[in-house]
């Protein structure tokens, strides 16, 4: 029901010289994994952090059954949180790497770091267009991680990448279809695109309507309020999609002294949901 | 329809749907006999449905804290959370030691966040004259110490809750100048925008109560 991954079990504690000295170990696989892991989640910034991460982001001995590389995966993610801008030329070159889920730790890990000179790298990810998008046979996930990449996009602002992303809103699968709908109402304020994701809300799938409110939140569209409110959801995840929103207007009024009537709704619908 | 046919109606639900539908009619009856098939709705997987159900609880009122109190299940988080919004929203008194309990120690945050909330809208009417200022002195100083809780929605309640205290209590001015003090720290201090907005709405809900 209520998805709070983060209350159970307490993390196991280190300090930064050990998990650094586990990262660097090669014998056991399980301790680095959890190591580049506990770096991020504990925003360890030093030299000595990032240096490890980087060097685990090259590292080939972790391999999942699916052929995949797992301590890249953490180490990717981890560098994103730690938002080091030694970090942005390595996580580029993992855009083109043959495992998709480095690749799409990668391009999260951009858009939080929010550098230009990924622009270009992760537009190149989206030749061929949505005829191009297709599903991996008997795997999951697409060709690309889209989401991610279009995401990214749209929270670097990357205005040349419009009439990429654009076509995304027909793509079969309807969450690429929400990261579109996000990336070009970041990127053009139109709020037909909002809309989209308004309408994202009242479908009858829950992992769906879940997801358009992650990407509501995180556009702060502020039309969306009543509709968050109503849509069937867990509170958690409404009351975070609804911070999303108040975070914007408050922000944007934070040179007055007064609150505006927006933020006012906002923290009402808020209240009656706690 | 009799109140029979609505709970055999959740009963015989066979999709999250249907569920959903039978939980909101029962809910709209606000008839007691409808209180053991809430309460076991609150276990269920399915938030819409227990959304309906604390609200169907909620207009039953003090008729189901009792039913409600010998259910509290302390292995289903979820059916725990559901529970205690469903005191916060009757706010009977005989669930305060619960409410402050979990405001402060409870090991889910929604719970906390429920709790939290809820501790600024007990019925006082519902207790003798001579416990209802020890029992909000308790209150206060629990909310005061959830306001530093980690997570910060958690703190966004413990402000909500507070500022029901504050306007249950605002000829006692030893809780005003604490609960405004901590309003005035909150609104510049927290970490969080949203919670510093809450308790800015606060401060200015007390000092022009039309503006709000």
């Amino acid at each position: 029901m209520q998805q709070e991954y983060a209350e159970f079990g307490e993390p196991e504690s280190l300090t930064e010289e050990v998990a650094i000295a586990r990262l660097l170990q090669k014998k056991d696989l399980g301790q680095r994994y959890y190591a580049a892991w506990w770096l991020g989640r504990f925003r360890v910034t030093t030299a000595a952090a990032i240096d490890a991460l980087l060097l685990a982001l090259e590292d080939s001995e972790d391999r999942a059954p699916d052929g995949g590389y797992p301590l890249r995966r953490n180490a990717a993610r981890a560098l994103g949180k730690l938002g080091d801008k030694r970090a942005i030329a390595p996580l580029i070159r993992c855009l083109d790497f043959p495992d998709v889920y480095v690749r799409e730790a990668a391009a999260q890990s951009l858009e939080t770091i929010g550098d230009d000179s990924c622009i270009a790298p992760l537009l190149k990810l989206l030749a061929g267009g949505v005829a191009a998008a297709k599903q991996v046979p008997g795997k999951p996930h697409l060709v690309q991680p889209y989401e991610a990449i279009i995401e990214a996009l749209g929270t670097l602002g990357a205005k040349e990448a419009k009439d990429e992303i654009e076509p995304f809103l027909e793509h079969p699968f309807p969450k690429v279809q929400y990261a579109a709908a996000r990336a070009m109402y970041q990127l053009t304020g139109n709020a037909i695109y909002g809309d989209i994701l308004v309408k994202a809300l009242a479908g009858d799938n829950l992992q769906l309507r879940r997801s358009a409110l992650i990407d509501l939140g995180a556009i702060g569209y502020y039309p969306a309020g009543e509709a968050i409110f109503n849509t069937l959801a867990e509170n958690s995840m409404k009351l975070i999609a609804l911070r999303g929103l108040l975070e914007y207007q408050l922000k944007k009024e934070s040179q007055t002294s007064t609150l505006s009537r927006e933020s006012i709704k906002l923290m009402q619908l808020m209240d009656g949901l706690l | 329809m009799t109140i029979q046919k609505y709970i055999e109606a959740v009963e015989k639900a066979d999709s999250a749907d249907l569920l959903l539908e039978a939980t909101e009619a029962l809910a709209e009856q606000k008839d007691p006999a409808a209180i053991p098939t809430l309460i076991e709705i609150l276990g269920y997987n399915n938030p819409g449905a227990a959304v309906a159900a604390v609200d169907g609880l909620i207009d039953i009122g003090e008729a189901a804290v009792p039913d409600l109190l010998d259910n509290l299940d302390d292995y289903n988080y979820g059916a725990r959370a559901w529970t205690i919004r469903a005191f916060a929203g009757i706010g009977d008194p005989r669930a305060l030691d619960l409410l402050l309990k979990a405001a402060s120690t409870d090991f889910s945050l929604s719970v906390r966040r429920a709790a939290a909330r809820g501790l600024g809208f007990i019925n006082w009417s519902k207790l003798p004259l001579e416990d209802i200022l020890p029992a909000q002195k308790r209150i206060l100083e629990t909310l005061l110490l959830v306001c530093e809780d980690g997570e910060w929605v958690v703190r966004y309640a413990a402000v909500v809750g507070l500022q029901a205290l504050l306007e249950e209590k605002s000829e006692d001015s030893e809780f005003v100048k604490q609960i405004l003090e901590k309003f005035q720290f909150i609104s510049k201090k927290d970490p969080e925008i949203a919670v510093r907005g809450r308790a800015l709405m606060a401060l200015a809900k007390i000092n022009y109560p039309n503006f709000v």
